[in-house]
């Protein structure tokens, strides 16, 4: 299962999930104070230069961040139209300055270290009952299930089309989820024969 | 506590949300965001898990979206979606899947296909849409009710989920119930 990590080797790469999810974090507290549009500009284009230090191809980088343009434009338009535009450049910047952040983190991490850093961030939960060993096999699981469940899904649609079905979402959704309810079944007591614990 | 059946449950749906995301959106004419099949997945996760599972089936879900999985339709993901505009709708899915569910569960005794679509209005459509909405004036800085007004463009489709959904719950519950009393 490949997520939306682009590899390559740059000292953003190189940074700690945890320290680039705090890093957002107050970026986001911080911003929230910005009311001045040229620095929430200037921001902005140092955010556009991390892109470009983390060596990511352009391509990628403006597919990313295609959907929040089209979301801000509109928003702007919306927000010059019924409030004022002036204090539309200002929301509509604040969070696209925050997007880019967040995607620059998602490109730059692997799926694997974001688990870990969640897991991690997790642990102080234990307290209220979170248990993150159960997180934990929730998502390798959930993970291991997508492209199995993917395949299955066009499994059951290539079924209902000899039937002319196809575009019933019924035919399609009744099939996958019962015979994913029988999945779970079976994979509930294969991991409970393996004794599974984890508490 | 999550039994290992509940945990396989939470998993499983989790994926299903995923798979639903498959289903090619619905663009909306003017508007950037799409109509989509997960958001009836979030009325199926509530009406045929229950509440505790529901809720966290979806959560699971955007939990995998935001460590950088492509899984919401239309291949987007990563933590960028949390951050937009439309982050409050993201945000409500788990809690409108806990809704449903909790509404299904108080109508295990007779579960009709009447009571399971108000279920799924009620938790998949109203608490959605409240939260929702909420967070598009607080991100985008609008009024609640222009929030409010532009956010109704959605709502046509939605009941169609809504009823669909209704219907898909209505089936499985009745050859594979997995809400026991």
């Amino acid at each position: 299962m490949l997520g939306l990590y682009i590899r390559r080797e740059s000292p953003i790469h190189a940074l700690a999930p945890g320290a680039k999810m705090l890093a957002l974090m107050l970026a986001a507290v911080g911003l929230i104070q910005v009311t001045d549009p040229r620095i929430l500009a200037i921001v902005q284009a140092a955010a556009l230069g991390l892109f470009a230090l983390a060596r990511l191809p352009p391509r990628e980088v403006a597919a990313q961040l295609r959907p929040v343009l089209l979301l801000g434009l509109f928003f702007f338009a919306v927000h010059a139209l019924l409030v004022d535009w002036g204090s539309g450049l200002v929301t509509v910047l604040r969070f696209t300055v925050l997007v880019s952040l967040a995607v620059l983190i998602t490109l730059t991490t692997r799926v694997s270290d974001m688990v870990e850093a969640l897991e991690g961030g997790l642990r102080p939960l234990r307290r209220v009952g979170v248990n993150p060993a159960k997180v934990g096999l929730m998502i390798s699981l959930a993970i291991r299930f997508v492209p199995l469940l993917i395949d299955l899904v066009r499994e059951i649609q290539a079924a209902q089309r000899s039937r002319g079905l196809e575009r019933s979402v019924t035919a399609v959704a009744v099939p996958l989820i019962v015979k994913t309810l029988r999945m779970a079944s079976v994979l509930t007591d294969a991991i409970e024969a393996r004794g599974y614990d984890p508490d | 506590m999550l039994t290992t059946r509940d945990m396989v449950h939470i998993a499983l749906f989790a994926a299903i949300m995923a798979a639903l995301g498959l289903m090619p959106p619905i663009p909306v004419g003017f508007i950037p965001v799409p109509i989509t099949a997960q958001s009836m997945g979030v009325m199926l996760a509530g009406s045929i898990l229950g509440a505790r599972r529901g809720g966290f089936a979806i959560l699971l879900f955007l939990a995998l979206v935001a460590v950088g999985l492509p899984l919401l339709s239309g291949g987007r993901g990563g933590l960028g979606v949390f951050f937009g505009p439309t982050a409050g709708f993201l945000l409500s899915w788990p809690v409108g899947a806990f809704v449903v569910g909790w509404l299904t569960e108080r109508f295990r005794s007779r579960l009709t296909f009447a009571r399971l679509l108000i279920a799924c209005a009620v938790g998949g459509i109203f608490v959605v849409y409240a939260i929702g909405i909420v967070g598009v004036s607080l991100v985008a800085g609008l009024p609640l009710f222009q929030a409010a007004a532009g956010s109704m463009a959605f709502i046509p489709g939605d009941l169609v989920k809504a009823v669909v959904a209704a219907f898909v719950a209505h089936t499985v519950n009745r050859s594979y119930p997995v809400i026991r009393g």
